[in-house]
């Protein structure tokens, strides 16, 4: 409801953007355009990923001289758990576009860095905290999280409060990793009230018997 | 000896690797930096970053939204209100609410006093980075004026929580608004000593002029956005071209620099603390007084006293600070021209009370990461240079 209101709101001011998601639409690897909140998002493949982040660069429809941002989003109950997005930017235009991928954590994605140099960090950051690969990255090193670390702190599998904890250690007079140990576990609330969050009250199944089927 | 004197030696200089920081006072922070030299030349430069690696985002993920605002007080800490502002603004988007008009100016207002705030550290302790010492103690006195208005207006001379999503925490306090335009009078007199100081000092521009060169394509490639972008000519602005708050309301000129070197990133922050300051001027005077967030009590918290006579109020207020608000789902990339540059937040909504996704996009992230194309064949000297002009801070940087 308030996502359509969003749309019809940005739609009038927003006629470029239109022409600019038929525009995107046409070109190969991308698999929908939508505008949503007056934000233009593109699908598309891994496939090609190169060639379309080319284009969308260089065509001067398009000019997306920047990539501002590139980031994963993690879905664990989808078969291709991962997205990867990609915030672009015209400033020759003044436009922007979002370009949404899906991955797992097997499948590589290609790698823009020969797009925009600056996506490198991007894309260390993506597989540092999600453990998304990227193909033909040639640095693709951990980098926010410590030296060794193990696992992919962003993935919604990982717990908040992580598995290992570190201190100095006079004894040893060295840092040392040790399982973490919380005085009090941590919590995490269920604030969903029953009056908003249960859709479907017992006996409904009842109620609408006639409508569902 | 005068044999010795006229023989030609060959010396080999091993390229070494000098490891500088986390600890460095040049570094700006725990930017750890691995140089491969040949001799006094950097050949290659590799920033570690993570050292301040709090997890924000992770934790944002388990905060309602009003509990994740303060989070963002701690990543770029020298203008916490800029970052406040990304979010609360992609809040409100996702959220479908407007903010009051007066919330807006206060917004607008504060967003150029943090502005200041921020340039004024930058220019100073980037002055002391190459030798000078007096700009950062007259600097640093005027940003506690500055300081105690963030103070009187939220609380916190740092962390001030203060642009919450529907607007901002509360109204100004009485006499702030006569003490903020009595100090946009002075102000402008400690830009022109600082800028007799800096701008035309010969060391200075010795130490700048053509170090760190980006040209407008690098920029771009490479991510620049705000100041640094601007130093190497692309005139773009995110308070002109994408106007957000009251920013079309005012009137203001955007610098725009020609070389891409240190030097004119060091013009782009001193001409925009000027223009900061007549923003700041207009603010005041078109300001009125009015509500400053808003009405509706599903997303702000009513007034104290309001809480004492009304039930209703004081179910809100509770169901405000424990369950806080559902955003529907969806999706949103909102940005604001921070001072540093381009600050981003990408925030995934899935419809309950805790933001699914909060990407945030650090200004200095990109920045940083250009240093190896900016510092190679440079002296080990400028590299210090360029890090300073650069204006990092790795709160934002490392989350």
């Amino acid at each position: 409801m308030a996502e359509q209101v969003g749309t019809e709101a940005n739609a009038a001011p927003a006629g470029p953007l239109d022409a600019l998601a038929v525009a995107i639409r046409t070109l190969p690897g991308v698999t929908d355009v939508a505008i949503e909140k007056g934000e233009l998002v593109a699908q598309a493949g891994r496939d090609g990923l190169v060639a379309l982040m080319t284009t969308l660069r260089d065509d001067p429809r398009f000019a997306f001289e920047q990539v501002m941002d590139i980031c994963g989003v993690d879905w664990p109950e989808r078969a291709e758990r991962f997205d990867v997005v990609y915030n672009l930017l015209s400033v020759s235009l003044n436009q922007r576009a979002r370009v949404i991928l899906h991955t797992d954590e097997a499948a590589a994605v290609p790698s823009v860095c020969g797009v925009w140099p600056v996506a490198t960090w991007w894309e260390r950051e993506a597989w540092d905290l999600y453990g998304i690969i990227f193909s033909g990255q040639p640095d693709l090193r951990r980098i926010l999280t410590d030296y060794g670390f193990d696992g992919h702190p962003l993935r919604k599998d990982f717990p908040l409060t992580g598995y290992v904890e570190v201190r100095y250690d006079e004894d040893r007079k060295q840092v040392v990793y040790e399982p973490v140990k919380l005085t009090q576990d941590f919590r995490s609330f269920d604030f969903l009230s029953p009056w908003e969050a249960m859709t479907s009250l017992p006996g409904d199944e009842k109620a609408h018997k006639g409508e569902a089927s | 000896m005068s044999e010795a004197a006229t023989t030609k030696k060959t010396v080999e200089i091993d390229s070494h690797s000098l490891n500088f920081g986390p600890q460095h006072p040049a570094a700006h922070g725990v930017l750890r930096l691995i140089l491969d030299m040949d001799g006094e030349v950097v050949e290659r430069a590799d920033p570690h970053i993570g050292l301040l690696h709090r997890g924000t985002e992770k934790l944002i993920e388990y905060k309602t939204y009003i509990q994740a605002v303060p989070y963002f007080d701690r990543l770029d800490y020298v203008s916490p209100m800029s970052q406040e502002h990304a979010f609360a603004l992609a809040t409100e988007k996702l959220l479908g609410i407007e903010v009051p008009e007066r919330g807006k100016w206060i917004r607008t207002l504060f967003s150029e006093i943090t502005r200041v705030l921020n340039h004024l550290l930058n220019v100073t302790t980037y002055a002391l980075d190459v030798g000078a010492i007096t700009p950062s103690l007259w600097g640093f006195e005027e940003r506690e004026k500055l300081m105690e208005f963030h103070e009187a207006a939220s609380g916190a001379r740092l962390h001030a929580n203060y642009f919450r999503p529907g607007g901002v925490a509360k109204d100004l306090p009485a006499g702030l608004e006569d003490k903020i335009a009595a100090w946009a009078e002075t102000f402008p007199k400690f830009i022109d000593d600082l800028d007799v100081l800096l701008t035309e000092n010969r060391i200075w521009k010795q130490r700048l002029v053509d170090i760190g060169v980006m040209t407008a394509e690098e920029a771009l490639a490479w991510g620049f956005s705000g100041p640094c972008l601007r130093a190497s000519g692309v005139p773009w602005d995110l308070r002109k071209s994408q106007p957000y708050e009251m920013y079309d309301r005012v009137d203001f000129k955007v610098a725009v620099g020609r070389n891409g070197d240190c030097y004119d990133r060091y013009l782009m922050r001193i001409a925009e603390m000027r223009e900061s300051v007549s923003i700041i001027k207009q603010c005041l005077a078109a300001m009125k007084p009015g509500p400053v967030k808003v009405q509706d009590r599903k997303f702000t918290p009513p007034t104290r006293a309001e809480m004492k006579r009304s039930m209703e109020a004081l179910i809100h207020h509770f169901k405000l600070y424990t369950e806080g608000f559902h955003v529907p789902a969806g999706a949103t990339y909102t940005a604001v021209e921070a001072p540093k540059g381009e600050f981003g937040v990408y925030l995934v909504a899935d419809g309950s009370n805790r933001p699914y996704r909060c990407k945030i996009r650090a200004t200095g992230f990109a920045h940083l990461q250009a240093i190896e194309t900016m510092a190679k064949r440079h002296m080990l000297a400028d590299a210090v240079a360029i890090i300073g002009s650069l204006d990092i801070v790795f709160g934002e940087i490392d989350r």
